[in-house]
């Protein structure tokens, strides 16, 4: 089980949280003017890289707030969790790099 | 040609491409050992009764080969249709399976209604006394003609069958980097051992197709999830088929080494460590014991996990990409060892003619552009 640290509550157990997928996927703030294509890759492609990821979770059982987290998805160990609408911290590893 | 993983679908793909094609100069190219990822680690439920008539077409024309895969590859399968009994707990489960029942008919696919005590009468460990479950047993969706096989010979089956007409298996060799020409069109492939000329190089690499596909720029509808499975310690047969439960998470069958074979749902986020959480284990367990209460003091050997590439219909892509000479079989998620004949067969079909075979044309990427899901995801949330 993965500890998580809430920025809001804390380390918590993974129990306590939801995944919610890919972190920064704006949602295009005209979608009528958008190629069907553009839209398609909006609605469903993901990066999904081997190494750093930064992610949604969401504190269900705790404070129930959404947060962003970066990851790597080659040993599970969390480089940082951050409040949402705040960018991606500065300094990371970019997508697919390794956190260590 | 360039097949990219030694798993069961690649493997598959080869045999075809050699035996139905013609095409013998093909290298399968894998980063570990033959069959070592999720072919080897899958829990091994065959079955067809799938929801649209595109997948019923699909997994059905698999389960046709099944039938005859052991004496067409002179090769042990162990292919055996003992049924695949899917429970359900709920209205809304009984409602789901009824109307996969009708639906399946009209597409020849056989798949019949069970009440509570027929599922026990063909079942007898399954426990259906009401006043002891959390999640009472309402009857079932029986297919007969699913059952299971054993992983590690279709992997070998078919390598073997496939290095016997002139293919080369390569082991230990890791595609990093997919090399194109000023037209674009694939010119070969970088390994950890050199690189490789070919015209045609089809991705078979299942949780590491979004990684694979990266290195020809190319970014795809999938996410990797941890699966895991496990197995008890090995006892006389006392387990006649294969049950599924997908309300409650977790589905059971017995090897014939004598070990309980038990599966359940996937990790709750994305990752590539072929390991997962044991709570997601001991919450199988949980249901486990709760229908089979005489499996209450059973110890558990072993358990482990693969990474599945998961598409958001929950149906895979088989198809052409946009790079000429690239093509992509992924996206089986949970489910597609079941399909390993099929899916080879018609992705050899694909790479050869350079189009689909009508059995795979629904199933391509572009349908995540044009909106036709196959969404079996939505229609059942199954897995397996
Ligand atoms: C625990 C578990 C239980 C499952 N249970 C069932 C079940 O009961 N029924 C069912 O139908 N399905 C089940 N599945 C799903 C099934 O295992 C898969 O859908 C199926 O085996 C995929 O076959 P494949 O040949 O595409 O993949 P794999 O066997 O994973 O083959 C892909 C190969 O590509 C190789 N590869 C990856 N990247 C590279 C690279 N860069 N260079 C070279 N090689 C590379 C990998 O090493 C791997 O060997 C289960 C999966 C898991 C993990
Ligand atoms: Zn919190």
């Amino acid at each position: 089980m993965l500890i998580i640290a809430c920025p809001y509550c804390g380390p918590r157990p993974e129990l306590e949280f939801r995944y919610g997928g890919e972190a920064h996927v704006a949602r295009p703030v005209d979608p009528s003017t958008l190629s069907d294509e553009d839209w398609g890759a909006f609605l469903y492609q993901r990066a999904n890289p081997r190494g750093l990821h930064a992610e949604r979770w969401r504190h269900v059982h705790g404070c129930g707030r959404f947060f962003n987290a970066l990851r790597d998805t080659t040993t599970d160990f969390f480089a940082a969790t951050y409040e949402t609408g705040t960018p991606r911290p500065a300094g990371t590893p970019a997508d697919g790099e390794t956190s260590r | 040609m360039i097949i990219v993983g030694a798993g069961g679908h690649g493997l598959a793909t080869a045999y075809y491409l050699a035996t139905v094609h013609g095409i013998t100069n093909v290298a399968v190219l894998e980063k570990g050992w033959l069959g070592g990822g999720n072919t080897g680690r899958n829990t091994t439920i065959v079955r067809s009764n799938y929801l649209f008539d595109e997948s019923a077409g699909l997994y059905d024309h698999a389960v046709k080969l099944w039938e005859g895969l052991s004496q067409e590859l002179n090769y042990n399968v162990m292919f055996s249709q003992r049924g695949v009994l899917m429970l359900a707990h709920n209205i809304h489960d009984v409602q789901s399976f009824k109307r996969h029942v009708h639906a399946n008919r009209l597409n020849g696919v056989d798949n019949e209604w069970l009440t509570a005590e027929e599922c026990r009468d063909f079942c007898p460990p399954l426990n259906i006394d009401a006043s002891t479950m959390r999640y009472p047993v309402l009857g079932g969706a029986l297919q007969r003609r699913a059952g299971t096989a054993r992983h590690d010979a279709v992997a070998w089956g078919y390598a073997r069958g496939a290095d016997a007409r002139g293919v080369d298996i390569i082991q230990n060799c890791a595609v990093t980097g997919i090399r194109r020409g000023p037209d674009g069109a694939v010119t070969g492939v970088e390994t950890s051992r050199g690189f490789i000329g070919a015209k045609k190089v089809g991705v078979v690499a299942a949780g590491n197709t979004s990684v694979v596909m990266a290195m020809a720029g190319q970014r795809m509808p999938l996410e990797s999830y941890p699966l895991q499975a496990l197995v008890s310690e090995p006892i006389k047969p006392i387990f006649p088929c294969v049950v599924m439960s997908n309300t409650i998470h977790a589905y059971i069958s017995q090897s014939d080494k004598g070990e309980l074979v038990i599966g359940a749902g996937t990790d709750a986020y994305t990752s590539y460590t072929q390991r997962g959480a044991l709570h997601i284990t001991t919450h199988t367990l949980d249901a486990i014991c709760e229908l089979f209460p005489m499996f209450r003091r059973m110890r558990m050997l072993r358990n482990w996990g693969g990474i599945v590439d998961v598409t958001p219909d929950r149906s895979p892509i088989i198809a052409k990409t946009g790079v000429s000479g690239l093509y992509v079989n992924c996206g089986w998620g949970t489910g597609g060892f079941k399909a390993t004949p099929g899916s080879g067969h018609v992705f050899a079909h694909t790479i050869a003619k350079d189009e689909p075979h009508p059995i795979n044309a629904p199933f391509t990427i572009d349908r995540f552009r044009d909106g036709f899901l196959i969404d079996e995801a939505a229609a059942a949330a199954v897995a397996h």
